[in-house]
């Protein structure tokens, strides 16, 4: 299981190129991190990597293959603000649950706590919140996780609790992570090898 | 009145609620319990004024007002249920269908509610009334072929919103398809924009039915419609019967005013950002 960008180049409209000919691959069970300055496209590039957007040109691949558009996604990506990428008209069981049923291990290791499943989204904390985008990220079929500004928002404790956990499952799944972050003390403690996305313009 | 009894928006709203309900049911019950027996001529009571026997007064036959107005507002609600139902299911598909079902369609959908919007809906009402043969089958048809536009462009801006949101996305991502996300994602959010909708359509649909009727293109004149008894009143108002026309109108104009201001606080209500003066 690789994950494979070739060549990817991505524009908006006839606007100019945001980045062209990106080539990043990533390994089951590699971190890797990605650092730039605001505005060059590293969000975009990661959701092109999790499906959300085609690129213009190049392609991504899984084993060689080009990636399905329906089903299952194998890359899924938790996002900067958890607040947008919550309905607020679902409780947060269900929002838990919508892509699997994610065990009590999981939850403990998120410290999601059993009383919060029963409320709604407003109900709870950025914070809260994040961990349940995590959990409902890091489903059986989840091989790559891309983590864009995934904790920038949140306290250093929350950071350290998520990050941890996501490195146990992580380790224990083989499972690729790509993280996008501007904190450089917790890319040098969290990955195996940063990509300054600068170089790409 | 307002400065008297000083009442939050949502006190206010529950108090028309309220009215409106017992409107509904005093005018439902008796438009069922009330048989035709109650209206028969009676000439040796023509043109009475109000008074405890005849609470709104007799018309020119006898017949007793009163009973006459419920029975119109029954069957003036009754069309304006239907109509209004019919009105917002066609603007919830529609609105859907626009948002979700690509680029041609929205473009086609789109200017049908923009064709329908630029000529005015009484004029369509009309013609489709007419063209069926008006009576009661005929202005059912037209009210609700002609209500929906407005209704459905609301829906269609709310569901391209949502369709946007990063939830959405996400859920795609997770495998669920297009009919699922629609469901359960977008519908939850369209509902109380709908169910508004639906209470601002409803007083419009009977009002233009009135209007309608009034004009003799509507309901056949033996069936005692708002609109009939308006029309017919008109011609005794000189003769300083006033009480055939102010009734029937004053509760024309109370059923109305009470739902579309039930309708327009219950937006202001639903709008979180708003919902707190």
């Amino acid at each position: 299981m690789q994950l494979e960008a070739k060549d990817i180049g991505f524009r908006y409209g006839d606007g100019p190129w945001l980045f062209q000919g990106v080539n990043i691959t990533l390994e089951p069970g590699e971190i890797v991190g990605i650092t730039g300055p605001s505005g060059r496209g590293k969000t975009t590039f990661c959701r092109i990597l999790a499906g959300f957007e085609s690129p213009i040109e190049g392609a991504v691949h899984m084993n060689g293959a080009p990636l399905q558009k329906n089903g299952y996604h194998p890359v899924q990506m938790v996002l900067q603000h958890p607040e947008k990428a919550i309905n607020p008209r679902w409780k947060l069981h269900q929002i838990l649950n919508e892509g699997y049923q994610p065990d009590q291990e999981l939850l403990n290791l998120l410290g999601i706590e059993q009383e919060w499943l029963t409320r709604w989204p407003h109900e709870l904390s950025g914070g809260e919140l994040q961990r349940f985008c995590v959990a409902r990220a890091l489903g059986p079929n989840t091989r790559f996780l891309i983590a864009d500004e995934m904790t920038t928002m949140l306290d250093a404790n929350t950071q350290a609790q998520i990050w941890h956990a996501i490195m146990e499952i992580a380790k224990k799944r083989e499972m690729g992570i790509l993280v996008v972050t501007h904190e450089s003390k917790l890319m040098q403690r969290l990955c195996h090898r940063v990509i300054n996305f600068n170089e790409f313009d | 009145m307002i400065k008297k009894f000083p009442l939050n928006r949502k006190q206010r709203t529950l108090v028309k609620i309220i009215i409106s309900i017992i409107f509904l049911v005093t005018v439902i019950l008796g438009g069922v319990l009330l048989d035709e027996d109650k209206i028969v001529t009676n000439l040796s009571e023509r043109n009475s004024a109000p008074s405890l026997e005849h609470l709104f007064g007799t018309d020119w036959l006898g017949r007793d007002m009163f009973t006459r107005t419920v029975m119109g507002l029954s069957l003036s609600i009754g069309v304006g249920l239907i109509g209004a139902i019919g009105s917002a299911s066609i603007a919830l598909l529609l609105g859907m269908a626009a948002a979700t079902m690509g680029k041609m369609a929205d473009r086609i959908i789109s200017w049908v509610i923009d064709l329908f919007l630029s000529v005015p809906h009484l004029v369509t009402l009309i013609l489709i009334a007419f063209t069926l043969g008006g009576g009661f089958k005929g202005i059912v048809i037209g009210l609700t072929l002609t209500h929906w536009p407005s209704l459905a462009r609301v829906i269609r801006a709310e569901v391209m919103q949502i369709r946007s949101a990063e939830f959405v996305q996400v859920s795609q991502k997770m495998g669920k398809s297009r009919w699922w996300i629609a469901v359960h994602h977008i519908l939850p959010h369209i509902v109380p924009q709908l169910l508004i909708g639906f209470m601002l359509l409803f007083p419009h649909v009977i009002l233009h039915e009135a209007a309608v009727t009034f004009l003799g293109l509507g309901l056949s004149p033996h069936e005692p419609a708002i609109g009939i008894i308006l029309s017919e009143s008109m011609k005794y108002l000189s003769s300083g019967m006033w009480w055939l026309a102010f009734f029937p109108g004053l509760c024309l104009l109370i059923v109305v005013r009470t739902f579309d201001q039930i309708g327009e606080n219950l937006r202001v209500l639903m709008d979180p950002t708003r919902n707190h003066d």
